[in-house]
């Protein structure tokens, strides 16, 4: 007894001392952690929603609970099939299309010999990245307009007919996809750049030497340099598979396109916000957490197991 | 490639040969799949409006005219999202790297106790939220919906921001800097202020210049917490313009041909508006992108 008052007491003290020591340290967090328990731990309190009815006057604490009905509800919803399969279409169609082409790009980029070529093509390809979300959307809605959008221009030039390509639920995914590879592949790359320019040059004396080909040396020194790279990405890309942009696709998403691009995280806004059906749109988005949670430990146990390279 | 001169000691092959030829032509055309949807939003809005409609606008502008920018300069709407996203652009980047500094520095001290534990509560935000509902019911009770204050307190620091700050002040600041300004008196805040800070530059202007472009660009924010017309940002008030296609003046008691040259410039004027939306961007890109390239190796190597 006496024994742990004694630490306790040691505990306390050493407590003083280092809040003496570093009182400016705790003065300077202690703000941004309020800031993080309000807007970030307060919400995950919050998610307790998902298994209540809430009700505006009782607040979340006061609200009852109904167990899993919200869920159940979502399970059993004739739009459950359709969200899962675009979201998870959508963001395998992205990930296969992007995630190659900038490795690639990365590999041609760092054969060419001509460097103002060379630097002229890095800046252009990164700049579609800066711009926002709402400008490449409505270039998108631009280009594509049925009357007046250059694609179908271009196409009555040829001798085809003009489409409404935003009204087509068949061409939703294709236009989602190919915009943001066109936006982002030249700025994914920068990283793949950077690790090509670590490659030993040592071992491309020696292929060399060898009567590589460039090919060869891209297949056989350059790719297996950068694998921990790639594969690093790769679980981070695959962890953020149901994690379609919200807002690209909120963008260019109408009423005659919605079957192919009604995703879990528009069907949460549309619920939550425009139907205030709260528990509801907190069930569905705590489904979504989950499965990006689970995605993402598994990728990365995986490619541990595998390859012996992990994030975590 | 690092040596050149080794490269060249070898004689090329056939392949490589076709291989260089092919791979330069590849870039060329990436040139210009990457260059030309922006040209064409710069000429299109120079352009006469029927011009482009004929799709007779493809690479220099025809019929040049400046009325959609004339259009745009009247559209009063467009000024004040302007006004509100330069005031949440300036307020927000400087609240976020005020947070970021106060929660990398104290992280980045080897004798700051709590270190261990708090990385692990900020970086657990990173994986898990409470989602949309559980936030915005949070901004409610708080009164902060349909405010200004929301536009800059949601998202006030970004968690992997901070930790690049915080790798960068504990890998590339050295040690003895702080003891040697400990032994001379200073206490740890003026020791940030005078020394740690200055030396930090190139990291904080990398992650200011991300969370400047986040708040340019940002829109969500704005469509979940912002109702009230005057206080919305330039990417909201541009959404309305671009994709819902608001009619700017009612154009029922106009001829056909009237209404088929409003709807026209309605096209073009789009372009011109876009122009204005990016034109600070435009203007700066090419200084500032080699910090935004930095920033993405910076990120890459966080311990």
């Amino acid at each position: 007894m006496k024994k742990c008052f004694a630490k306790n007491n040691s505990f306390f003290a050493g407590l003083r001392k280092e809040l003496q020591r570093n009182w400016i340290l705790y003065l300077m967090i202690v703000p941004v952690l309020a800031y993080f328990i309000i807007f970030s731990y307060v919400p995950m309190y919050g998610v307790t929603l998902a298994f209540k009815k809430y009700n505006a006057k009782l607040g979340i604490l006061g609200s009852p609970w109904v167990g899993l009905k919200y869920f159940q509800r979502f399970f059993t919803a004739y739009n459950f099939k359709q969200l899962i399969t675009n979201t998870f279409t959508i963001s395998a169609y992205y990930l296969l299309a992007s995630f190659p082409l900038s490795i690639i790009f990365a590999l041609c980029l760092n054969y060419v010999t001509n460097k103002p070529l060379k630097k002229t093509v890095q800046m252009v390809s990164y700049a579609p990245h800066f711009l926002s979300t709402v400008v490449l959307c409505s270039m998108v809605t631009l280009f594509m307009h049925k009357d007046t959008g250059i694609f179908n221009t271009l196409r009555n030039l040829v001798g085809l007919e003009s489409v409404q390509f935003l009204a087509k639920p068949e061409w939703f995914k294709s236009i989602y996809v190919w915009s943001g590879v066109w936006q982002h592949m030249g700025f994914d790359s920068i990283i793949y750049i950077s690790a090509l320019a670590g490659v030993d040059y040592q071992m491309h004396e020696a292929a060399i030497i060898d009567g590589a080909t460039k090919i060869q040396r891209m297949r056989y020194v350059d790719l297996p340099s950068i694998k921990p790279t790639i594969i690093m990405l790769l679980i981070l890309k695959i962890g953020g598979l149901a994690n379609v942009g919200f807002e690209k696709v909120f963008l260019l998403q109408n009423d005659l396109n919605k079957s192919a691009s009604a995703i879990i995280s528009t069907y949460t806004y549309e619920v939550g916000l425009l139907d205030s059906d709260y528990s509801y749109s907190t069930a569905i988005g705590l489904f979504n957490t989950i499965i990006n949670i689970i995605l993402l430990v598994s990728a990365n146990a995986f490619c541990k197991k595998v390859t012996d390279e992990s994030l975590f | 490639m690092k040596n050149n001169l080794s490269e060249k000691k070898f004689k090329r092959s056939y392949g490589d040969k076709i291989f260089d030829i092919v791979n330069v032509l590849l870039m060329v055309a990436l040139l210009i799949v990457f260059i030309w949807p922006l040209w064409f939003v710069v000429i299109a809005s120079l352009s006469d409006p029927s011009q482009v409609y004929l799709g007779n606008v493809l690479v220099l502008p025809k019929g040049f005219r400046l009325d959609a920018y004339k259009e745009m300069f009247a559209y009063e709407r467009i000024w004040i999202g302007y006004g509100n996203t330069v005031l949440y652009t300036v307020v927000g980047t400087l609240l976020n790297l005020i947070m970021t500094i106060c929660c990398a520095y104290p992280l980045s001290r080897k004798n700051f106790k709590p270190r261990k534990v708090l990385q692990w509560v900020f970086m657990f935000t990173m994986y898990f939220s409470g989602g949309l509902i559980p936030s915005y019911l949070v901004m409610k009770n708080l009164g902060l919906v349909n405010t200004r204050a929301a536009m800059v307190i949601t998202g006030a620091m970004s968690v992997y921001n901070m930790l690049i700050v915080r790798s960068y002040f504990l890998n590339s600041i050295p040690e003895e800097l702080n003891e040697a300004s400990i032994l001379d008196g200073a206490n740890e805040a003026q020791y940030l202020i005078k020394v740690a800070l200055p030396l930090s530059k190139p990291v904080i202007a990398v992650v200011g210049l991300y969370y400047a472009l986040g708040h340019w660009n940002d829109f969500y924010t704005a469509l979940i917490y912002i109702n009230e017309r005057n206080y919305q940002p330039l990417q909201y008030v541009l959404r309305e313009i671009l994709i819902l296609s608001e009619t700017i003046e009612s154009i029922m008691q106009l001829s056909p041909e009237e209404i088929m040259r409003k709807l026209q410039l309605q096209q073009t004027l789009k372009y011109s508006t876009i122009i204005a939306a990016c034109l600070p961007m435009l203007c700066v890109y090419p200084f500032i992108q080699k910090y935004f390239v930095k920033g993405v190796m910076v990120g890459a190597v966080k311990g």
